[in-house]
Formats: structure tokens, sequence, C-alpha cells
């Protein structure tokens, strides 16, 4: 059912791929609801249609109404401590002193760690399902994918505690420090909690949405473009290679840009795993801590206003972080599938 | 055969290969993670689990019939609220969206689905907890339907566009006023698809833990009272998973396993009415 409309499919040959680019996103879903002349009079009419218009209009109200509630939750935090609160390293609840400094550093490296883990795999099996899968492999791995960003968030951070910090302690990290002990960034000692489990868990979580994504901008690449390369001689992986994967690239970092929002923003399994400790460490073994870790751990503890304070100015920090990484992923999946909620079944 | 082109063959070959392992790695987990909840949940599942409350830390025994409830109670609440609202705004998006208006509410509803849940968390906290001064089963109920609202709205406007056009044009060419051709006639066709969907992202929503940390709060007893804390089954297993006690971590398997059981029931369920409906590719 996924894909009802591929316009591409019949474009004559001679249209490369430059050419096809980018209508404006407005534009793009236009095709779906044809202009259809109201009855003008029609009195039910209207109300049906303001009613659903109203309902409409809260989602954007709901978004400015969470803007605004952060925003001002965050305003004492921000007049106190400036913009020093984004570099600033001391976090003492006691001494009422805050900087965010480990917390943007924490969140920022473990959601690049679980890219560079997540990216080939999820790349992997978006390219297997669109041009390799035989095709009754097809949809019974693609629902795999999909139960896989299902998997509750608390789910995967039981699992990760019992069963991946074990496997990382016995089988991963005794090599990594055979080899690369030497370097700063797998020295110290190894507790179990730590940036790498933080990362590897954040890698199986966002595998799917990075694939899922993908596999439809894949899908949304014409048939011509694998046709015309393997008519020219091009092997099947040429075909990928050289005509399906630079079409959809927009697109596929698009995807690339969704997994990193869900990463940044990931909050209990990481809260579970990572350690939770305002440091600043290049060691990927030693504990660190996230924004949203940080405000799942301590909001509730929060005792003083400038605490709570400094809380929401981290929370606000971390939503337009997220919001801007998502917008700018969006825009460019939309390039290629034009306006469609791409991956919504996995999202 | 030149050498060249059997070097390419061979680049040809290996690289499917490496598609292939990359495809059966990144799917691995699903499989070990399934694997551990049956093992490590299934012989906890037994009629205490779902009828009795906790029993007092390091004893053995008792249940999460609490939880379930209190998750039931949550999660249908924040469905009440949410669902509703999801669907008119993807019936607007559908019927009324290809204007500047609807290219808006699309790209928000798109932006919210990656807010991350606990902002959004902190933000019911800020909207509701805070002003109201306790917390709440409600407020939880609503930072639910927060993440769902935009998750449906979305999902409900692909349905209704799945719904070929003839029958809309049909309809109104008969008289039908737009209003009933569109309640009647288009999203009546599109039902199944909407409900389906609803159905799925609520099982979703069911297993959030962070927008219910400083909302819903959890509760050791039994309650279902909305104008109290409420325990809910996420926030069992966050607790029960970092306890000290053999027995909790028992209970946090059988309670996730339970988690997973529903949503993947749901999908299943899903996947079969839209396949049986619209086919597949």
């Amino acid at each position: 059912m996924e894909d009802p409309s591929r316009p591409d499919r019949i474009i004559p040959m001679t249209t490369t791929a430059m050419q096809r680019a980018t209508p404006p996103p407005a534009a793009a879903s236009a095709p779906h609801t044809p202009h259809i002349p109201a009855t003008g009079a029609n009195r039910a009419d209207r109300i049906y249609r303001g009613v659903v218009t109203g309902l409409a209009l809260l989602l954007p109200l709901l978004l400015l109404a969470q803007v605004s509630e952060l925003a001002v939750n965050a305003w004492p935090a921000m007049r106190r401590f400036g913009f020093g609160f984004l570099w600033h390293t001391t976090w003492d609840p006691v001494a009422e002193v805050y900087g965010a400094g480990p917390l943007i550093f924490g969140t920022v490296v473990s959601s690049l760690l679980a890219l560079a883990i997540a990216v080939p795999l999820a790349l992997g099996v978006a390219v297997f399902l669109t041009e390799f899968a035989p095709r009754q492999l097809r949809q019974p791995v693609a629902f795999l994918v999909e139960l896989l960003a299902a998997v509750p968030s608390v789910v995967y951070g039981l699992w990760g505690i019992f069963v991946l910090i074990p496997f990382l302690r016995a089988v991963v990290v005794p090599p990594l420090k055979s080899l690369l002990g030497w370097t700063p960034f797998f020295s110290g000692p190894y507790y179990g909690s730590s940036m790498l489990a933080g990362g590897v868990i954040l890698a199986v979580m966002i595998v799917p949405y990075i694939a899922a994504v993908s596999r439809e901008v894949l899908l949304a690449v014409p048939e011509s473009q694998r046709e015309a390369a393997l008519g020219l001689g091009a092997t099947r992986w040429e075909a990928v290679w050289t005509a399906v994967l630079p079409y959809g690239r927009s697109g596929i970092i698009g995807a690339v840009m969704l997994g990193l929002g869900r990463a940044l923003g990931e909050t209990m399994a990481v809260t579970m795993l990572i350690g939770n400790r305002h440091d600043i460490s290049a060691s990927l073994l030693q504990p660190a801590y996230t924004i949203a870790a940080a405000i799942a751990n301590e909001f509730s503890e929060a005792t003083t206003s400038t605490y709570l304070s400094a809380l929401f100015e981290v929370g606000l920090l971390l939503f337009v972080i997220t919001v801007t990484v998502n917008a700018m992923a969006r825009i460019l999946v939309w390039r290629v599938a034009r306006g469609r909620a791409v991956g919504s079944r996995a999202l | 055969m030149s050498g060249r082109r059997l070097r390419r063959r061979m680049t040809s070959g290996l690289m499917t290969g490496a598609v292939v392992t990359l495809a059966g790695l990144a799917v691995l987990p699903l499989l070990l993670i399934f694997g551990y909840l049956v093992a490590k949940g299934a012989t906890s599942i037994n009629l205490d689990f779902f009828l009795k409350t906790p029993v007092p830390a390091g004893q053995t025994g008792g249940g999460v019939a609490h939880a379930i409830v209190g998750s039931a109670i949550v999660v249908g609440l924040a469905s009440l609220i949410g669902v509703p609202i999801g669907i008119g705004a993807g019936i607007f998006l559908a019927e009324y969206g290809a204007g500047r208006f609807g290219w808006l509410v699309r790209f928000v509803a798109d932006v919210m689905n990656g807010t991350p849940s606990i902002i959004i968390g902190i933000f019911a906290w800020a909207f509701m907890v805070k002003p109201m001064g306790f917390f709440s089963a409600l407020a939880g109920a609503v930072a639910l339907a927060v993440i769902l609202m935009p998750l449906i709205a979305r999902t409900t406007e692909e349905m209704i566009k799945l719904v070929p056009h003839s029958l809309r044009e049909a309809a109104l060419a008969l008289g039908y006023p737009r209003w009933r051709t569109s309640l009647g006639v288009v999203v009546r066709t599109a039902l199944t698809g909407i409900v389906t969907g609803a159905l799925v992202r609520v099982a979703r929503v069911a297993g959030e833990t962070a927008p219910l940390l400083f909302t819903a709060l959890g509760n050791l007893n039994f309650s279902v009272t909305l104008t109290q804390p409420i325990q809910a089954l996420p926030l069992q297993i966050y607790v029960y998973a970092q306890g000290p006690f053999e027995e909790w971590h028992r209970l946090a398997w059988a309670s996730a396993l339970v988690l997973m059981a529903l949503v993947l029931v749901l999908s299943l369920l899903a996947r079969w009415a839209t396949r049986a409906r619209y086919g597949t590719r």
C-alpha cells in the first residue's frame, strides 16, 4: 500500500536528475487534491470546513505553546548565565552554577557515534530492499525494520543494561582496548555505562528511521534511471552506485538528518546506558551525559527555581536544535519524494 | 572475458554481498531483543502478574496490575483527546490542505513528530502540572495526546489520499454536498486504514516513558483517580530495570514483553487490515 503514486515512473529517458529537481513543497502536494469548486452558499459545507480547519489550526498553536512555555521557563537561567551557559562545564546545584558544556558535548558526540554506526547499516537495508532483495523477501524485511522502530525506548534501555553492556564488556571492549587503548578515545577503565554503550544503543534505535525513509526515497527514483544505466552495460551495483544513489542523494541526506534528529532527542535508553556524569572525556569508555538524559534524571529533583530554569534552558536548546535538524531534513526529503509523509509508518 | 570486465563483475558481486550483510546486521538486534524478551519475560507471565500489585521490595511475587490499569487509563484518555483532533486535522490536510496554510500545518506536524518526547514531557509539566499544582494521570494523558495528534493527522491524510478521485467525483456529480462527500464517501472508504493507523500510533505511544516522568509521575499503589499520580507500564520498567532486586528485573522483562506484544499485535493487525483493502507492492 505504500507509495500509491509514483508519478515519475514514465518520464522520458532524456530527462536528467538535475532538470527534474525540486518543485517547491507547496506545489508538490497539489496534484493530490484537485480543486473542486465549492457550492458557495451551502452552510453545512462551510461549517464542516470550519471545524476541520479549526482542528488543524490546533497543531501550529500547540507548537507555539511549546516554544513559549519553554522560553518563559528558561528565561531566568538565560538572563543569569548568558551565553557562557553553552560552554561552561560546571554543573553544581549546591553552588547554583550551571553550564551545559558537558551536556551539549555528550549529546552531539553520542549522536555522531550513533550515526557512524547506523548509516552504513541503514543504507544497506534500504538498498537491499529496493534493489537486491527477492520480491518475496521485501515485505517481511521491511516489516521487521518497521518493528524495530516500534520497540519502546525503555525496552531498548532494559535490553541495553542486561544484554548490550555485558556483551560490550566481554566481547567488544577487550580487543578495542588492546588495539586502540593507547589512543585517548579508548583510555581508562570500562565500567559498563558509557558513551560507547549509549552510542551503540542509539545506533540500533535510529537504523529503522534512516532505513525506512531512504527506502522510500529509493523507491521514488524512477525506474528509467536504473534501466538507462543497465542498458548502457552497467552491472547491477554500478547501476545503483552511479544512477540510483546519486538521484536520491538529497533525500538520503535528509533521511540521515532525520535519524540525527531522533538520536539527539532520544531519552530513556540513553539515560539508562550512558552513565549520567557531567564530564567531558575524549574516551568513549567513560560515562557521559546528554541533554535529554539530564532532564529525565534531574528534573524531579530540581528544587530551586534556578536549577529548574537551567533544565528548561537545555530543553529549549535541544528543542531548537532538533527542530532545525528536522526541518532541514524534511525539506531535503520532500525534494525527492514530493510532500508525502515519507517513512511515516516507521516514524 | 577481459580482466576489466571480470573486475567489474567481482566488484558488483562483492558490493551486493556487503549490502546483504549490512542489511542482516541491521535486523539482527530486533531478533536478539525479541529473543531476550521471550526468554527472560515469558516465564514470569502468569495470572499474578496481571492481577496483583507489587509486594514490598526484596520479597518475591506480586504483579503489575496497577501499572497495566494505569497505562490503560492514561493511554485511553490520551486517545480520547488526541485521536479526534488528529483525524480532523488529517481530513483538513487531505481535503483543503493544498494552500499555504495546509503546507504550514503539514510542516508543523512533521516538525512536531520529530520533537523529543522528553521535551513534550517538560512542556506538559509547565502547561498542566505547574498551574494545577499536582502530578496527575490527566497531565500524563495530555502529554501523550500532544504526541498523538500530529502523528494521526499525517497518517489520516495519507489514508484519505489513497481513495480514488473517481469516488469523490461520482458523489459530487450525484449532488452530494461537499461535507457529505467527504465524510460519507471519502473518509468512510478510508476508515479501515484511518482506524488501524490510529491504533498503531496509540500502541506506540503506550510505550512512551519520557512524557510521563513529570506528569503521571508513577504510583506504587493501585489508583484510578485522574487527579492523582498514576503508574504506567513503561515507568514501571524504567524503575525496575535500574533497581537492585532480581525480582524487579524479572517483572521488568515481563512488562516489556507485554508492552512489545501489544505493539506487535496491533502492527500486524494494521498491516493485515490495510493490505486486504489496498493490496501491496
